[in-house]
């Protein structure tokens, strides 16, 4: 499995405009990813990070260069294809959790499913799974509001899980925890990687997030500037 | 979907409550306007027709060409055959001949020199017949102010204002000096039975109340009348019915036609009437229009506010692949939802105020002292049809246009530009 690659980037340049100029976020990516790995971004603040996840999340469309997940071309996906893509394949954690603050912990993981059409009696089987996997059964009938940051982290984690995507970005998922919190999520998602083949690509500069990683994406400038794997 | 929108709408107040409030205070107001306005107009135009114009009017081809002269040489004639006639053609109305004049009213001192004199104009209508409708029709018994109503021949009712400048109090003699018909000089006596106050500067002026048959002997004029009034059976005036009465009676009386030809003319034929009762039909598509207009102002704003702060969640829900044009629409759709709320609170609210109006009225006799026209002197409210509907249209109409306008800016932004700013 760890063969076959989920994405594909080659000669990526992002550029933003700036003023009259242009300022160049990704100067010249050459990058490939595999099924079922647990990589990571890692990078000074302006590195690039987050520009690469979202390129790589259909957020963003590269300036030249192609970018291929999961058989799509980024560059050429009308948006309507790009949201498919998201919605079928890709989930999202970030730093700061986004959670709908009205609805209940239950009602959020359930949202990505109410997208895909599930029936009823399937959406209630996979929320429940969901909900098991990060240790939120007491917390069903909460709102985001009335819980801790790290259980606010998890919700949004089930929420990116709960469809079992191929792909899933996790921008910062630790800026805003302690250190306990911070662990207790990374083993989850350690756990959800091993158990379910999902493929995790981090952005981040936090030291507890770099010692989970097997695979270690330096970048600087734009540019990856050193690609280690972790042999265990 | 649907369930998890409503349950966010519930659940946010803030999503909720203001724009269901703003809907609610305007369609409350646009359902309250339109009762009130139809109530006035109504009023207006009942108190017209009941003082001058009628619902439906015959008179001569000459007298209608001349009607501000009040030209009692162009009056109808055979006036009780005519009135038979109109009884049998048109069962739906009753019909009243009456005579516009005008003379001077004087008072006689014992030597029978004249004491005061001034300025009247007369209305003879059926004021002795047992049974005539014509003393409720001009609410004589309630503007009663001293005396009493004409019980035989001779005696007369004048405004109270009026008898007060001439000093004359009931019982008292009077004489009318005008003109006959036929244009010669007429001097009449009359006893003063009562005096009245109808609540209406131009009525109060200087008016004098008679009985017909007494004013066809003062003006010469046997079976005689400047017009003939006729009065829906309901109460109110009903456009379309009086103006195909009028056509079907026009054109039965069609091609032979002179000064003594009757022509009859429906209250929106007459004068500025028609004008009003157009307003009336209009009307509460204009009202509509204004708190339309308004009301999407004010959720166009509100919904630019609660945009931004849903900047995280709509965002969120695009990451997760759902189109942006499925996030307008469920946008939309909540506008609906909130319009609906709204429409249905605030025409509940509405029609309550409007209820509490048309039973209990407002006074406003004291606001229309020295008015000219003849205006009602109490606001009353008149609840229709209409106003069980009416301010859906601005409801739902200005919770959706103030959606779509504030949507634009989330619909229009780029992705990846909503997620830098859901960063911060
Ligand atoms: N939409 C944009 N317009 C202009 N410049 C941008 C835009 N997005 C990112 N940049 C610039 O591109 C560079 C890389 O930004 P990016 O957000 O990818 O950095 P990062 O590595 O994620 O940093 P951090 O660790 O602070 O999150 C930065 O210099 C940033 O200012
Ligand atoms: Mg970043």
């Amino acid at each position: 499995m760890e063969n076959s690659t989920i994405i594909r980037i080659e000669k990526l340049v992002k550029k933003f405009p700036m003023g009259k100029g242009e300022f160049t976020a990704l100067n010249g990516i050459d990058l490939t990813v595999g099924r079922g790995e647990f990589a990571g971004l890692i990078g000074p603040s302006g590195s690039g990070k987050t520009t690469l996840l979202n390129v790589v999340g259909s957020l963003d469309v590269p300036s030249s260069g192609s970018v291929t997940v999961l058989d799509h071309s980024i560059g050429e996906l009308s948006a309507k294809e790009a949201a498919l893509l998201r919605k079928q394949n890709l989930g999202f954690i970030f730093q700061s959790y986004n959670l709908f603050a009205v609805h209940t912990v239950y009602e959020n993981i359930e949202f990505p499913l109410l997208l895909l059409k599930y029936g009823p009696a399937e959406r209630k089987k996979m929320v429940l799974e969901a909900i098991e996997w990060l240790g939120l059964t007491d917390k069903i009938r909460s709102k985001p509001p009335q819980l801790s940051g790290g259980e606010c982290q998890r919700v949004a984690i089930a929420r990116a899980m709960v469809k079992k995507p191929s792909l899933v970005l996790a921008d910062e998922p630790t800026a805003n925890l302690d250190a306990a919190n911070s662990h207790n999520i990374l083993k989850t998602m350690e756990v959800l990687n091993r158990e379910l083949k999902t493929t995790f690509l981090f952005a981040t500069h936090d030291e507890k997030v770099i010692s989970y990683l097997r695979r270690k994406i330096f970048l600087a400038d734009g540019k990856v500037i050193n690609d280690e794997r972790v042999t265990s | 979907m649907i369930k998890f929108l409503l349950k966010g709408l519930l659940r946010d107040k803030s999503r909720s409550r203001m724009p269901v409030l703003v809907v609610t205070i305007g369609v409350a107001l646009t359902v309250l306007m339109h009762a009130y306005i139809t109530g006035f107009m109504g009023d207006l135009i009942e108190l017209n027709a009941r003082f001058s114009y009628g619902h439906l009017k015959v008179t001569t081809r000459g007298y209608a060409d001349n009607i501000q002269q009040m030209p009692n040489d162009l009056a109808l004639l055979n006036v009780n055959s005519l009135t038979a006639d109109l009884k049998k053609q048109f069962t739906g109305l009753e019909w009243s001949p009456r005579i516009q004049f005008g003379g001077l009213v004087d008072v006689p001192d014992t030597n029978g020199e004249t004491r005061s004199q001034g300025p009247a104009a007369g209305i003879g209508l059926d004021l002795l017949t047992p049974g005539s409708k014509e003393i409720k029709r001009l609410k004589l018994e309630k503007s009663l102010v001293r005396g009493h109503l004409p019980g035989k021949q001779g005696e007369v009712l004048l405004s109270e204002a009026f008898s007060r400048k001439l000093s004359v109090d009931p019982g008292g003699k009077i004489t009318f000096i005008g003109s006959t018909a036929a244009g010669s000089m007429t001097i009449y006596n009359f006893t003063l039975a009562g005096t009245v106050s109808m609540g209406h500067e131009a009525l109060d002026r200087g008016t004098i109340i008679a009985d017909i048959e007494d004013v066809r002997l003062a003006l010469d004029m046997d079976d005689a009348a400047s017009e003939i009034l006729g009065f829906f059976n309901g109460g109110f005036y009903i456009d379309d019915t009086a103006v195909s009465d009028a056509q079907i009676f026009n054109s039965a009386n069609g091609p032979k036609s002179d000064d003594f030809t009757p022509v009859m003319k429906s209250l929106s034929q007459q004068g500025a009437m028609g004008t009003y009762v157009n307003l009336t039909k209009s009307w509460s598509k204009y009202i509509s229009l204004i708190f339309i207009l308004a009301m999407s102002l004010v959720l166009w704003n509100a919904g630019l506010l609660g945009g931004l702060r849903r900047y995280g969640e709509v965002g969120i829900r695009l990451a997760m692949g759902e189109n942006k044009d499925h996030v307008y629409r469920t946008m939309i759709y909540e506008s609906m939802m909130i319009g609906i709320a709204g429409s249905v609170i605030g025409t509940a609210f509405g029609l309550l105020f409007a209820w509490l109006i048309q039973k209990y009225g407002i006074d406003i006799s004291g606001l229309m002292k020295g008015s000219s026209i003849m205006m009602p002197t109490e606001i009353k409210a008149k609840i229709s049809p209409v106003d069980f509907y009416l301010g859906f249209f601005p409801g739902l109409f200005s919770t959706m246009i103030g959606t779509l306008l504030s949507g634009i800016g989330i619909y229009k932004r780029q992705t990846a530009r909503l997620f830098k700013e859901l960063e911060v």
